[in-house]
C-alpha cells in the first residue's frame, strides 16, 4: 500500500524544460505546484564546475548525466516480425535523467518550425497532390499554427536570451539571418555568437555557392544577459564542452540558469528528487486523473493527489507513463486504430568531414560552442520544389563544429589503417585541419503506420512492468532525402578548400547503437481528431481533461530542426490555455 | 501569487511551509528530498573523478599486463617525439576501466533472457567488458603461441607482431570461443581512448597525446581567440589536474 501525501493543485512529472516552464506558469496563478523528478538535484557550481567538467571520458563516454539502463530502457526492432531485443546500453540516444532534464546537458540549438510544418499534410497534398506521399506514411496537421505560437516562441527566446540574427521580422526579410523563418515579432534578445575559422569558410563557401548562410540561433549566449525573471546569464568563452556537459559559466540556457532560482523562492512550490512516478491514477470513471504514484529512492511507494497532472517526462517516458496507466486507446498497426504509440520518429542525421592541408589550414577546432555553427536552410522542410525529387522532406546543413574533443575527433582520412604508426602519424597531421560538423546535415523524420511504440511482450524493468518497445526503421522516403541533402553538404565543405572527403549517408536499417540526436517525437500526439491523435491542440489528454502532456511527444512527425524550442513553445501555449481557459471551467477545452 | 483567490479547480488546504528556507527530508528516506523555499547547498558536495592509483595491475595477471603492454605499443607505436602506447600509459588506461564501474557493466540493463540479435540490436551478452578482455586475452595467448613456436605475444619481435595483428583484424586468423576481429577492433578504440582521455585516468601520461595533436585540454576559455582565425593557438595543455610543470617543480 503506498502512503498518501497531503493534495495538492498540481502535480507535475519530470523536472526538465517543460516541467520547469509550467511550475513557473502555473504557480504565478496561485497554485499549490508540487514537482517529481526521477534523477537527482543538479547546479552548476556542485555538478559542473569548470576544473572537472572538462572531462570527455567520463561526461561524453561514460554518460554520466544520463539515465542509467538498468533504472529503465526500451527494447528495439526494426520490423513487426523481428524480435524486439533490449537496448542494454545507450546508442542512438541518450535519456536525460535529474533535475533541469536534457535542458542541463544539450547544446542549445534553438530552432523555430517552418509555418508549412505545422500544417504539414494541407500544405503538401495542396502542392504536389496526394498520391506523391508515399502509401504507409501517416503525416498530419498539429492543429495549432506557426502564427498561434509566434508569442510563445518569443517568450522562450527571451527567457533564454538567444543568440541570433533574425532573418524576418514581421514580414520583412533580413539580411544576414535565415530568410527561410517565419516571421518573427521582434529580433533575438543577443546577437549571433562569435564564428570559428572553418564555420565562416563554411559561411563563405556556400554563400559564393548561391546560398544565403547564416549562423545557427544559440542558447550558448554572445554576451550577458538578464532575462525576464531577473536571471543573469554570462558570455559564453566558447569552450567546447557543451553538449554531453553541464556549463559551468552560467552562459547556457537551461532550467538552472534562466527558471529555477526564480521558481523556487515562491512558497507554492516544491519538488521531489530522486522520486521516480510509476504511474498516473485515474478514478473509477476512467475520465478523471486523480493523482500519480511514485517511488523514492529507498524504493518506498508514495501516492500525490492531485487535481491536475503535468506529464513532461520527456517524449520516451511520457508514452511509457500512458501505457502502464492505460490512458488512450494503445495503437495497433494491423488494424490501424488506437493512437498510444503512434506517428513515433527521430531524425535524419549525415555528416561529411572534410580534409584539409594542414600547411594552409588551421582551425583551432576545440574553440567551439555546443550550438555554434553557420547553417544554410534552402534544403529544410518544403523551402525548394520538391515535384522533380521523389521525396517529401528536408533539413539545414551547416558547419556545426561543436568541439574537437580528442576521443572523437582525431579522425583520419579515408584509407588510412585504423591502428599503428601510419595511424598515428594521420592522426598528428589531420587534427587541427580537419572539419567535423556533429550533425552537419541535420533532416526531417516523417511517420509511418507501421513505425510505433507499444509495450514488449518478454522484457520486464526493475517493477516488473513491461519494458516499452521500439518498433522502427528508415523508409525509402527518409533516405533519398539525406541521399540529397548530404550532396549538397559535401558540395559546401569541397568548396571550402578540402582536400579529402569522409561522406557517410544514413542508411537503413536503423540503427540504435550509433548515435545520431536525441530528439526523439511523437507516440502521444496532439492534433484535432481523437482518434488520430491522443491530445489536442492545447496538449490536454482527450479521453483526461485534467491531463496535459508536455514535450515531443506531441510532433505528429518531426521537423528538420532540433526540437526544443518547439517544445517550449507549445508548454507555454498550453499554459496560457491552462491559465486563461481551463481553470475558469475545467473540461475538454476542445470539443471531440 | 494571488492571496485570497480560490484556487480555480478546486479548494485546497493550503500547507505554507513555516518560512522560506526550508529544505525538508522525508523521515522515512534516505535519498530522495523536498526541496522548496531556495536552492540546496552543501558544503564540499562536489564530486570530482578519483585519480587513478598507481601502481600494480588491478585487473589483468601478470601475463595478461605483458601481452597488453606489447599490443598497445602495436596499436600506437612509439616515434623519436611522442611515446607509444605502453609508456604513454593505454595499458594502465584500460585495467583500472576493466577493474572499475565500466568493466563491471554497472547501471547497464543486464536482466535475461539473452539472445543473439543483429548487430543493429547492440551488445546482447552477460558478459561485459571486463569479462570479454579476459577471454579474448586467454584465447589470443593461445593463438599467439600455436603460430609462433609457444611464445607469448610479448616476445615476439616488430614485423611478427604486426603480421600476426593485422590477420587478427582481417578475421584471417581466428580465436577459439570468441570474435577474434570484434576484440581486436574493442581493444583499438580502448587504447586510443587512453591515449586521448586527460591523463587522470592513467593513459595520456604527461598530456603526450594533446601535446602531439595540440590540444589545449581542461581551458574552458577561449574568448580571446575565437575570432583569431588560422592562427595557431599558443598555449601548451593542462590536464584537470593541472599542468605537469605546475605539479612537478
Ligand atoms: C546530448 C543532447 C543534446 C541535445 N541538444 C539539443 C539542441 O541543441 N537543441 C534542441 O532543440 N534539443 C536538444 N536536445 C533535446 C532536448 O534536450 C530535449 O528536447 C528537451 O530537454 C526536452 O525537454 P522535456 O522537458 O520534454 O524533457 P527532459 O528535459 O528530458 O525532462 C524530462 C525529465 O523528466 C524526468 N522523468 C522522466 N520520467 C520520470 C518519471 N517517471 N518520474 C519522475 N521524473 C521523470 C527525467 O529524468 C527528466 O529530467 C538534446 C538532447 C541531448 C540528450
Ligand atoms: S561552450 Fe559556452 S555555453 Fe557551452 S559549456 Fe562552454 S561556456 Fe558554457
Amino acid at each position: 500500500m503506498s502512503r498518501r501525501l497531503p493534495r495538492k493543485d498540481v502535480v507535475i512529472v519530470g523536472f526538465g524544460w517543460t516541467g520547469a516552464i509550467m511550475a513557473n506558469e502555473l504557480t504565478d496563478e496561485g497554485l499549490e505546484v508540487i514537482a517529481f523528478e526521477r534523477g537527482p538535484w543538479r547546479d552548476a557550481p556542485t555538478d559542473f564546475p569548470p576544473g572537472y567538467m572538462q572531462d570527455e571520458l567520463r561526461y561524453r563516454i561514460r554518460h554520466e548525466l544520463f539515465l542509467r539502463p538498468d533504472q529503465l530502457t526500451f527494447t528495439f526492432r526494426n520490423k513487426m516480425d523481428q524480435t524486439a531485443l533490449p537496448i542494454r546500453s545507450w546508442g542512438a540516444f541518450m535519456p536525460p535523467n535529474g533535475v533541469g532534464g536534457g535542458g542541463v546537458h544539450w547544446n542549445a540549438e534553438m530552432w523555430r518550425f517552418l509555418p508549412s510544418d505545422f500544417v504539414l499534410k494541407t500544405h503538401l497534398t495542396e502542392r504536389y497532390g496526394a498520391a506523391f506521399l508515399p502509401l504507409d506514411m501517416t503525416i498530419q496537421d498539429w492543429g495549432v499554427t506557426y502564427d498561434e505560437l509566434e508569442p510563445h516562441y518569443d517568450r522562450f527566446e527571451y527567457l533564454c536570451g538567444t543568440s541570433g540574427t533574425a532573418g524576418n521580422l514581421s514580414g520583412k526579410i533580413m539580411d544576414g539571418g535565415n530568410p527561410f523563418e517565419g516571421p518573427r515579432s521582434r529580433p533575438y534578445p543577443t546577437p549571433a555568437q562569435a564564428q570559428p575559422f572553418s564555420h565562416t569558410l563554411f559561411g563563405k563557401a556556400a554563400r559564393e555557392l548561391g546560398y544565403k548562410p547564416f549562423p545557427q540561433p544559440s542558447g550558448n549566449l554572445s554576451q550577458a544577459y538578464t532575462n525576464p525573471l531577473g536571471m543573469r546569464l554570462g558570455p559564453c568563452t566558447y569552450c567546447g564542452f557543451c553538449e554531453w556537459f553541464g556549463c559551468g559559466n552560467y552562459s547556457k540556457a537551461s532550467p538552472q540558469t534562466t527558471i529555477l532560482p526564480h521558481l523556487i523562492r515562491k512558497s507554492n512550490f516544491s519538488l521531489r528528487d530522486n522520486s521516480e512516478v510509476v504511474r498516473i491514477n485515474v478514478d473509477r470513471s476512467g475520465k478523471r486523473a486523480t493523482g500519480v504514484t511514485f517511488v523514492d529512492s529507498s524504493g518506498e511507494e508514495w501516492e500525490q493527489q492531485a487535481d491536475l497532472v503535468i506529464l513532461s517526462a520527456y517524449t520516451m517516458f511520457n508514452v511509457q507513463l500512458l501505457l502502464h496507466s492505460q490512458i488512450g486507446q494503445p495503437y495497433d498497426p494491423v488494424t490501424n486504430t488506437g493512437v498510444v504509440g503512434r506517428n513515433y520518429t527521430h531524425q535524419t542525421i549525415s555528416s561529411v568531414n572534410g580534409f584539409f592541408d594542414n600547411k594552409k589550414f588551421n582551425f583551432n577546432p576545440f574553440i567551439a560552442s555546443g550550438s555554434i555553427g553557420m547553417c544554410v536552410d534552402e534544403f529544410n522542410g518544403d523551402n525548394f520544389d520538391h515535384g522533380p525529387h521523389g521525396f517529401v522532406g528536408g533539413g539545414y546543413v551547416g558547419q556545426v563544429q561543436t568541439g574537437a574533443r580528442p576521443i572523437e575527433s582525431t579522425l583520419v582520412p579515408p584509407g588510412t589503417p585504423a591502428w599503428g604508426a601510419d595511424w598515428k602519424k594521420a592522426v598528428k597531421d589531420n587534427y587541427l585541419s580537419t572539419v567535423k560538423p556533429g550533425t552537419g546535415v541535420h533532416g526531417s523524420f516523417y511517420a509511418y503506420r507501421d513505425i510505433y511504440l507499444d509495450l514488449d511482450p518478454a522484457y520486464k524493468d526493475r517493477f516488473g512492468r513491461p519494458l516499452m518497445r521500439i518498433t522502427m526503421d528508415l523508409k525509402e522516403n527518409e533516405i533519398k532525402q539525406n541521399k540529397f541533402l548530404t550532396d549538397k553538404f559535401a558540395e559546401i565543405i569541397k568548396a571550402m578548400g578540402a582536400e579529402k572527403l569522409a561522406v557517410q549517408y544514413r542508411t537503413a536499417p536503423y540503427d540504435i547503437t550509433t548515435y545520431q540526436t536525441t530528439h526523439l517525437n511523437g507516440g502521444a500526439i496532439m492534433g484535432a481528431d481523437p482518434k488520430t491523435s491522443v491530445l489536442n491542440k492545447y496538449l490536454q489528454s482527450w479521453d483526461v481533461p485534467n491531463l496535459f502532456v508536455m514535450g515531443a511527444s506531441a510532433f505528429p512527425q518531426n521537423a528538420g530542426y532540433n526540437p526544443t524550442l518547439t517544445v517550449g513553445a507549445l508548454a507555454y501555449w498550453s499554459a496560457a490555455a491552462i491559465r486563461n481557459q481551463y481553470l475558469k471551467n475545467p473540461g475538454r477545452l476542445v470539443d471531440a | 501569487m494571488k492571496q485570497g483567490t480560490p484556487t480555480m479547480i478546486g479548494l485546497r488546504r493550503r500547507e505554507f511551509l513555516a518560512g522560506t528556507a526550508l529544505l525538508l527530508f522525508s523521515a522515512t528516506t534516505v535519498k530522495a528530498a523536498t526541496i522548496a523555499g531556495r536552492l540546496p547547498w552543501a558544503p564540499n558536495a562536489g564530486n570530482p573523478p578519483p585519480p587513478i592509483k598507481l601502481g600494480p595491475w588491478e585487473f589483468f595477471n601478470g601475463e595478461e599486463g605483458r601481452a597488453m603492454e606489447a599490443l598497445v605499443d602495436c596499436i600506437i607505436p612509439p616515434d623519436p617525439e611522442t611515446p607509444g602506447g605502453k609508456d604513454a600509459g593505454c595499458a594502465v588506461f584500460i585495467d583500472r576501466q576493466l577493474a572499475g564501474p565500466y568493466g563491471r557493466q554497472e547501471g547497464l540493463y543486464v536482466r535475461p533472457p539473452f539472445q543473439a540479435g543483429l548487430k543493429n540490436q547492440g551488445h546482447q551478452s552477460a558478459n561485459g567488458p571486463a569479462q570479454d578482455y579476459r577471454d579474448g586475452l586467454a584465447a589470443f595467448d593461445r593463438a599467439c603461441k600455436q603460430h609462433s613456436g609457444g611464445k607469448p605475444f610479448a616476445e615476439l619481435f616488430g614485423d611478427d607482431r604486426i603480421a600476426l595483428l593485422k590477420a587478427v583484424d582481417k578475421g584471417e586468423l581466428k580465436l577459439d570461443g570468441v570474435d577474434g576481429k570484434a576484440f581486436f577492433t574493442q581493444l583499438v578504440k580502448d587504447a586510443q581512448m587512453g591515449f586521448f582521455a586527460d591523463p587522470i585516468y592513467g593513459g595520456n601520461r604527461d598530456m603526450v597525446a594533446w601535446k602531439m595533436i595540440g590540444y589545449p585540454g581542461a581551458r574552458y576559455n577561449y574568448l580571446d581567440w575565437v575570432n583569431r582565425h588560422n592562427e595557431r593557438f599558443p598555449l601548451p595543455p593542462v590536464g584537470m589536474t593541472g599542468n605537469a610543470q605546475w605539479t612537478r617543480s
